[in-house]
């Protein structure tokens, strides 16, 4: 398993490696380069421009400048940010990734698990009635303009309703007129780490209950974790950082509703090939056996049809990932969230060269790791592949 | 494909070879049709598909005979309905249809006096007989522009999957047919593009180069073709290259070229077909997102419409301004899921598996 892990770390790496190259090479393909943007300013003379290039390591021949390149990028050097001179555009996205991973997150949990769900269920009532309105609905829910719904989605829940804000990370005034003596990111940190701990504490309660002997001890407890997670999350807060709560509640309340319409482009996906895998397996003559010997219906769907059901969906989840990373990028757009993509757009449309693609290589690390994380997911449910490789 | 045994053979060998496969291509095409038909939501994909053909084929008729090119023109026409108020001092307006206070009018003109009076012209105008979907901030006509940009919805989705599909069939069967060293280089390809997040790729693209709308179709064409589309295709191809009808072509002395073009390529294209469908569908929607973004240098098409009413601020406007954001809006998501849905509906024919039992 291990091993696994390793190759396809190591393999990742190469890709990212590749794909640095194509960012360099596109970036030697634009006609001219950064310095010309000053050709018509009388102010700057040929020999300031010769000082800018070198200043900007734009001499020398194409494989120094590669090497240059790639040598600063991986010493964690990306230059400096045009458009909000003279900030570094490491710091910038050192600012910006925690809120980006938090809705992608946050967006694919929830996209995946509600998907997940009403697929099964979807696939064991087929030939009901309102299988092509929920049909309908999946393929609406895939294809739908996404930012158009996006705007739909804050014009009903923020200004029809009025229940949620219509964008922005916080609310302004609260955070300008309060005395603090932290910052925006120091509260959303702490409450990314609490978030990881839960569910890092959920799952490893769901693995040890799933192997305990006896199945109603197991669900005891597994439910006993999952509340004494909660008390012990609200003392913690409580007892640690009490001054930031209101604060964190504050960027929380922001954080739902760019959420939930950003799982609903993972949703409709996962939802319609969730069914339509489940249709496969129930067709399966160890389904019939289970029925046959009298489980209940219950039993057969969650244990017997879906588990094999979820082997497909989780490799499809690369797709339905591609989707959300772009999904994301609009979401962060339309609801003025400050996360990468934002930054990304922003920084296209302002021909700000380097911190476009400092948040491109970042958006595409993102990408990569999530497709390790899936891939190692995939391992860890299908047996052939765990003990085979 | 089965042939029915009611010819003799001596018959079907006087019949020209491409008669033959005519016939073979028109039988199959009803058999599919007939299973198609079946599928109420493939149909209902099918007609929206129609409706919005009918729409891009009317617009060029209509300017020609109806509309006035100035008034209807999507880019460059104008039209705002006029009404002239007569200016009362504030706070004394009765009739707010034929009366405007003094501030409201000199916010407009600032040497205005009491008495006189001020001609208001209204736009973004609200439905009406002329402007049926109404005009947008500008003056121009939505129903106009929401036909005119359907032909670009169309050529866009067309141009990028044909592209898809032909590099994505090529590719594949060529990398199923000869393994090895090809076959490895563009699977690895095929993983580099699919691992790349697309929307980001090509908001980096548009920042760095200038991108019109055929750009954009080819770059979307390559990068699906390379990307995933070619995987599936290759491993349709995997399965038709070990059949024995490709072994018996190879000892009846075919060469590698006619082995893949005419063997392995037509059994590949029902699949290439179906996914041209989907292809379409990804091309669609990601132009109206990078249009929407303002990314893209377009004249018009449904993107540019809801990017030009957010520029000039409409955007959160809710049921007021419906028709500057909803038929645009509505069309994209229609149009993409037609799409979708009939490549659905194609996929229950070409997988078996997928069938009604």
């Amino acid at each position: 398993m291990l091993k696994f892990i390793g190759k396809r770390t190591v393999q990742n790496i190469l890709v990212f490696i590749v794909f640095l190259t194509a960012t360099f090479f596109l970036l030697q393909a634009q006609p001219g380069d950064i310095t010309d943007q000053f050709l018509s300013n009388p102010k700057i003379t040929p020999e300031v421009r010769q000082q800018f290039a070198e200043r900007l390591g734009l001499t020398g021949t194409l494989w120094e400048q590669y090497v240059r390149y790639m040598k600063n990028f991986f010493t964690g050097n990306l230059g400096v940010s045009f458009s909000e001179y003279p900030k570094e555009v490491m710091d910038i996205i050192a600012e910006r990734l925690p809120r980006t991973l938090a809705l992608f997150l946050f967006a694919t949990f929830l996209a995946f698990i509600v998907g997940f769900k009403s697929g099964k269920l979807l696939a064991w009532r087929r030939g009901k009635r309102g299988e092509h309105v929920i049909t309908l609905t999946g393929v609406f829910f895939q294809t739908v303009f996404y930012p158009w719904f996006a705007v739909v989605m804050i014009w009903i829940f923020a200004f029809f309703l009025g229940w949620f804000p219509a964008g922005k990370f916080l609310t302004v005034d609260k955070w300008l007129t309060a005395e603090r003596t932290f910052d925006a990111n120091a509260v959303f940190d702490r409450m990314l780490l609490t978030v990881l701990a839960v569910a890092v504490l959920i799952i490893a309660a769901e693995i040890i209950g799933r192997r305990m002997n006896s199945r109603v001890a197991g669900r005891r407890f597994i439910w006993g974790t999952r509340v004494l997670t909660l008390i012990a999350l609200v003392v913690w807060w409580e007892a640690v950082w009490p001054e930031m709560i209101p604060f964190a509640l504050d960027i929380a309340y922001h954080l739902v509703l760019p959420t939930v319409t950003l799982s609903f482009v993972g949703f409709g996906g996962w939802m319609l090939l969730t069914r339509a895998s489940m249709l496969e397996t129930l067709r399966e003559d160890y389904i019939l056996t289970a029925r046959a010997k009298g489980l209940p219906d219950k039993v057969v769907r969650d244990r017997h049809a879906a588990r094999n059901a979820l082997l497909p969906v989780t490799t499809s989840l690369v797709i339905g990932l591609a989707f959300l990373i772009g999904g994301g990028v609009v979401t962060e757009t339309v609801f003025s969230w400050p996360g990468m993509g934002q930054t990304l757009l922003s920084a296209a449309s302002q021909q700000d060269i380097p911190l476009t693609i400092g948040a491109f290589a970042f958006i595409a690390v993102l990408a990569l790791i999530a497709h390790l994380v899936v891939d190692i997911m995939y391992m860890y449910l299908d047996p052939r592949i765990r003990v085979g490789g | 494909m089965t042939t029915d045994l009611h010819q003799s053979t001596e018959e079907m060998l006087a019949e020209s070879l491409w008669k033959v496969r005519l016939k073979l291509a028109w039988r199959s095409f009803r058999k599919g049709w007939a299973s198609f038909v079946e599928n109420r939501i493939g149909l209902l994909g099918l007609g929206i598909i129609a409706l919005y053909g009918l729409m891009a084929l009317a617009h060029p008729i209509l300017l020609d005979t109806v509309w006035d090119p100035r008034v209807y023109d999507p880019i460059i026409g104008y039209d705002a309905p006029a009404t002239i108020k007569t200016i009362v001092p504030d706070g004394q307006v009765t009739d707010p249809e034929t009366q405007v206070s003094l501030l409201e009018a000199r916010l407009i003109n600032p040497i205005l006096k009491v008495g006189e009076t001020l001609e208001i012209r209204e736009q973004p105008a609200s439905p009406s007989r002329k402007h049926l979907l109404g005009t947008d901030p500008l003056g121009r006509d939505v129903l106009s522009q929401l036909m005119f940009s359907t032909r670009a919805a169309f050529l866009l989705g067309v141009v990028a999957s044909l592209v898809t599909v032909f590099i994505a069939t090529t590719v594949g069967s060529v990398s199923a047919f000869f393994g090895g060293l090809i076959d490895t280089f563009f699977m690895r390809l095929a993983d580099l593009i699919l691992l790349v997040p697309f929307l980001p790729l090509l908001i980096v693209l548009s920042a760095l180069f200038q991108f019109g709308l055929l750009h954009l179709a080819l770059m979307i064409g390559i990068l699906g073709g390379f990307g995933g589309t070619a995987i599936i295709l290759k491993s349709q191809a995997l399965s038709i290259s070990v059949k024995p009808f490709i072994d018996a072509a190879r000892i009846a002395g075919g060469g590698k070229m006619h082995l893949i073009f005419r063997h392995i390529i037509p059994n590949v294209l029902p699949l290439s077909f179906l996914y041209m469908m989907f292809s379409v569908t990804d091309a669609i929607s990601i132009e109206a997102t990078l249009s929407f973004l303002g990314l893209l240098n377009i004249d018009m098409s449904w993107g540019i419409m809801i990017y030009q009413a957010s520029v000039q601020g409409y955007l959160l406007s809710g049921t007021k301004y419906w028709w500057l954001l909803m038929p645009a809006g509505l069309s994209v998501t229609l149009l993409a899921g037609s799409f979708f849905l009939v490549g659905r509906a194609m996929d229950e024919i070409i997988n078996p598996r997928l069938r009604k039992r």
